[in-house]
């Protein structure tokens, strides 16, 4: 994984009309409720459908460690296809803007895991019968995961294309599809490219959490880890659990030196800095395949066939938003009929689901959906303090000492990254042999994944501290207390809430799997709003879980503004070093 | 060599009648350019003259076709121009160049827009880069060459599609004296045995020296509105020397138009509210006063002169000498400056003094100042939030503009003790200030 460049995320900077998040939100949940609706026309194939049984010996690990990763990067290249289309049709036009936005913002906030029930009925209706449906399935939960952080980072470079290489491009003439592949698409490159890799450290989580799902009384089984860890604790079997932490190991390390470091060495040309990085990243791969002329070989073929490709002088259907800023009274008059018509639509997609949600609960569920989500959330808020509180003198007495950083950096990115519901059943087995409270006990486990990029934010904060600074603190005896309030702690601000941001989403999401688990037959619940939806997705109560999505999404959404969204503005401000 | 004067001028290659380019602002036009005519023929360098605020890069970007005009007509090669117009090539300020390409492919970027063949391609890129003393460098990336070279790479790039009209934004202003020196020079000599291939040139600068050394007529662009004030013919044969009397006279001579004021402007400097208002430090201004106020100049000074002592560019030395000039503290008309009895007084005071004389200026001559501590005058608890002025300003000056404003007077009135800003809570306020409670 890269060190040395940290974009801040996308989603946590961009600019955005609040009142259009009503119309987005609706919309969102609307759409899962029509997914669902064809669930019930599609009973029938899901119990014919025909899945394999897992084997717990490990010489069959590394074939479904295959699996899960073509999984993964199947639904990568999918996110990267939606991010290209839909990045630039957000950026490119002003109507679509309005609307896509906001969806974009709210999806990110709508939890992966809830909806999962929805989109394996709905693939599974698309396929009735056929495994592929399933597997569609699961690529579309891993897709979910991944493209929306990578789509906003490309639509917030679009909207930041310095303006001299936008004048020369027109200086140019070069055709708007030239200019998507010459000066867009390698202007957004390095921020897609970090923003791939968060996506795919994230997504390893959810492809655990959906090669293995049991809506109802069937439960659907995809061959790879995630389904091995699924039959391991089935049986409860802890050495099989070993085994699939080492091979998720193996297959993580795998995917950073064969993709990303590669792709990360290859990307650093794409930097708009002026000059030449002191450390630029190396890739072993990257420079083999630069040094044999045999790769080279069969390469070039493909490079000037895609160099031909991006060429074309095609003119793209797409308007040129971005450059230009009409404003005649006529195209207001398109505005005001086109805002009028999206309200509208969202207007009746919301009396849709009022409707829906109403027909399976009453005003007393709602209340206590409501209730539940508040102890999710203070759980949430608790686990990153108490992670906040360990991480941060932890990573800023490692950040700065550069040696010591430069081995903990990588060792907490893996960290990040490495499936945590892998460790879930280690906890369950301790908390129900010392007979822990789940209430309690539970908790830390919707943080186990995420913590680290809290602790990998500020290790990066503190090695970029300027020397300056440090000394300057120095020379005037400034310690102690003192020296993180007024040194330190400002210091590495922007990088903690960029790390507490990430976690912070993480968290909610993994509260459906951290707060309802098993071993074996035994079942632990905590109270929270994670456990009623994994419950109700495992007894198939659509109305009670697309209420319970739609509760949840809600608190996201109005936690991010309320807390993170204005911490983030005072890091922005006020808090940054140059 | 060639002189530039003495070449019959070929036809006109481009005109442009009438330009006017407004901004919509709740109370009247913004105007940035005010008819404007400007017309090159074929065989000339021009130079588009004028202080920053002119409008000058947005007439050159209303030649290059980028943006349209809100009146006026302009026409190249007797075509009316709705767009960016092939055979017109523009070099920028900041280079402009595509990071992520090496040299070579920077160059050909503009062949391969127009659908150019590959082997072509490769072969005019290579000439142009041949030609700008590039070779050797075609596989390096933008990154790893020094400024000069970069701006090298900015006109082989322009080069390569063969344009009749070249435009040129500030093209050397980046660059280190030097470094620009050598390459204005190479462009000369170019252009004078006729190798560029271009038929006419535009220039834009705020650079008087730079424009008399490359330039065969010079128009002088007044600021807010941008107009033509002056045309100037430059007549001198290439290479210029510029230590040659007569160059200097000339330069003198512009440095006089520039600063020149007709009868009726003197009421017209008066700041009002909706003035812009540059944001020029305390330093900047005291350290004019004080560069003026004593030997040798003794209170007057030329301004050429004052430029060269303090280091400063003619932009930044309009800024500064202008803005004295509506604090009351210097006159500046026909290339000099001349210290009033306060700018005199003021070099002469020590801090407190001058904090008091300047907070006197400061609240005469500058609206904007003396509304923000009226407002708090009045209000029970004296504060008042920024956004209240913001809104205000944003009435008559467009977004940057007015937040720029805003940030000049803060610096000013923190300076004068006038009034007092938090800039965490976005506040002004009379707290901690004389008369305040």
């Amino acid at each position: 994984m890269a060190n040395g460049f940290y974009p801040i995320p996308a989603f946590a900077q961009r600019l955005m009309p609040n009142r259009w998040d009503f119309v987005a939100f609706p919309l969102i949940i609307c759409m899962l409720a029509l997914a669902s609706r064809g669930f019930h026309q599609t009973l029938e194939p899901l119990s014919t459908l025909k899945t394999q049984a897992v084997s717990l010996d490990p010489i069959h690990l590394p074939e479904y460690g295959l699996r899960t990763t073509l999984r993964m990067l199947a639904a990568m290249v999918a996110s990267l296809l939606f991010t290209l289309s839909y990045g630039a049709l957000a950026a490119k036009s002003r109507r679509a803007e309005k609307v896509l936005v906001p969806i974009l913002d709210i999806l990110q906030s709508v939890p992966v895991l809830g909806y999962i029930s929805f989109t394996v009925t709905f693939f599974l209706a698309l396929f009735p019968g056929r495994v592929i449906g399933a597997e569609l399935a699961a690529i579309f939960a891993i897709f979910t995961s991944q493209a929306w952080n990578m789509t906003f980072s490309f639509y917030q470079s679009l909207r930041t294309l310095p303006r001299d290489l936008i004048e020369v491009s027109q200086n140019l003439r070069l055709t708007a599809w030239q200019r998507f592949w010459k000066l867009e698409v390698p202007f957004a490159t390095p921020g897609l490219i970090w923003n791939m890799m968060m996506s795919m450290s994230g997504g390893w989580f959810f492809v655990v959490a959906s090669e293995a799902i049991t809506v109802g009384d069937k439960t659907i089984i995809l061959p790879g880890i995630g389904a091995y860890l699924a039959e391991a604790i089935q049986q409860r079997h802890i050495m099989a659990v070993g085994w699939v932490i080492i091979a998720m190991t193996v297959i993580i390390l795998a995917y950073d030196q064969l993709l990303f470091r590669p792709l990360v060495a290859w990307a650093d040309k794409y930097r708009m800095e002026d000059t030449a990085a002191a450390e630029a990243p190396e890739s072993w791969l990257l420079n083999l395949i630069r040094r044999t002329r045999l790769i080279q070989r069969i390469l070039r073929p493909f490079g000037i066939a895609l160099g031909a490709f991006v060429r074309k002088p095609w003119h793209m259907p797409l308007p040129d938003a971005v450059y230009s800023t009409s404003n005649t009274s006529v195209s207001r008059v398109i505005d005001k009929i086109y805002d009028a018509s999206v309200a509208l639509l969202a207007a009746y997609a919301a009396w849709h689901i009022v409707r829906y949600v109403g027909s399976g609960v009453d005003a007393g569920e709602v209340l206590h959906v409501v209730g539940l989500a508040t102890i999710t959330m203070l759980r949430v808020l608790v686990l990153i303090a108490v992670a906040s509180l360990i991480w941060v003198p932890l990573g800023v007495l490692i950040g700065l000492r550069p040696r010591l950083a430069e081995k903990m950096q990588p060792l907490a990115q893996f960290m990040a990254a490495f499936p945590a519901n892998l460790f879930f059943p280690i906890f369950v087995v301790l908390i129900v042999h010392f007979h822990g409270n789940p209430d309690i006990w539970l908790s830390p486990l919707i943080v186990l994944g995420t913590q680290w990029y809290i602790l990998f934010n500020v290790i990066a904060g503190a090695s970029a501290f300027p020397n300056d600074y440090r000394e300057a603190s120095t020379n005037f005896q400034i310690r102690g207390w003192q020296w993180w309030r007024q040194i330190m702690l400002p210091g590495i601000f922007p990088y903690y809430v960029t790390g507490a941001i990430t976690a912070s989403g993480g968290a909610w999401n993994a509260s459906i799997v951290a707060e309802a688990v098993q071993w074996g037959d035994t079942k632990l619940a905590a109270h929270g709003l994670g456990a009623y939806i994994a419950q109700n997705t495992a007894d198939a109560n659509y109305p009670k879980i697309l209420l319970g999505i739609a509760v949840m999404s809600l608190f996201v959404v109005v936690f991010n503004r309320l807390l993170w969204r204005p911490l983030y503005a005072i890091a922005e401000n006020k808090l940054r070093l140059n | 060599m060639a002189n530039g004067n003495s070449l019959p001028l070929g036809p006109e290659i481009f005109s442009a009648q009438g330009i006017c380019r407004a901004f919509d602002k709740e109370h009247g036009n913004h105007q940035v350019l005010s008819d404007v005519n400007v017309s090159l023929r074929e065989g000339e360098i021009v130079g588009l003259l004028g202080r920053s605020g002119s409008g000058k890069s947005t007439l050159l970007r209303i030649i290059a076709g980028l943006i349209q005009p809100s009146e006026g007509s302009v026409m190249y090669q007797g075509q009316p121009v709705t767009g960016p117009q092939a055979g017109v090539a523009m070099v920028f300020q900041t280079f402009a160049l595509f990071p992520w390409l090496t040299v070579m492919e920077n160059v050909e970027a503009g062949l391969e827009a127009q659908g150019v063949a590959r082997a072509e391609r490769r072969r005019r890129a290579l000439a142009a880069i041949d030609l700008i003393g590039l070779d050797g460098f075609e596989n390096a990336y933008p990154r790893e060459l020094s400024g000069g070279m970069r701006q090298r790479v900015g006109f082989a790039r322009a080069l390569v599609v063969q344009p009749n009209l070249l435009l040129m934004d500030e093209p050397f202003s980046a660059l280190d004296v030097l470094t620009a020196e050598t390459l204005r020079s190479d462009l000369l000599e170019l252009w004078c045995e006729k190798r560029l291939g271009i038929k006419t040139v535009l220039i834009v600068t705020h650079n008087i020296e730079e424009a008399v050394f490359m330039c065969d007529r010079i128009l002088i662009l007044s600021s807010n509105p941008g107009r033509v004030v002056a045309e100037v013919p430059v007549t001198f044969p290439h290479p210029r020397n510029r230590l040659d009397p007569a160059f200097r006279r000339l330069v003198d001579d512009i440095y006089a138009k520039m600063t020149a004021r007709k009868g009726a402007d003197a009421a017209a400097k008066r700041l009002e509210f909706g003035s812009f208002l540059p944001e020029v430090s305390i330093n900047l201004l005291a350290g004019m006063i004080e560069t003026v106020a004593v030997a040798p100049y003794n209170g007057h000074a030329d301004l050429p002169v004052i430029a060269e002592h303090m280091h400063l560019e003619v932009d930044e030395l309009f800024l500064v000498a202008e803005m004295l000039e509506h604090f009351r503290f210097a006159d500046v008309r026909e290339g000099d400056i001349t210290l009033t009895k306060a700018g005199m007084q003021y070099a002469d005071y020590d801090t407190q003094q001058r904090k008091i004389l300047f907070a006197n200026h400061l609240l005469r001559n500058v609206p904007l100042a003396a509304h923000i501590r009226k407002v708090l005058a009045e209000r029970r608890d004296q504060r008042a939030p920024r956004s209240r002025f913001e809104q205000e300003l944003e009435d008559y000056l467009n977004d940057g503009a007015a937040a720029e404003a805003l940030a000049a007077v803060i610096d000013w009135g923190r300076y004068a003790e006038i009034f007092s800003y938090n800039d965490q809570t976005e506040t002004f306020s009379l707290d901690d200030v004389e008369g305040g409670q």
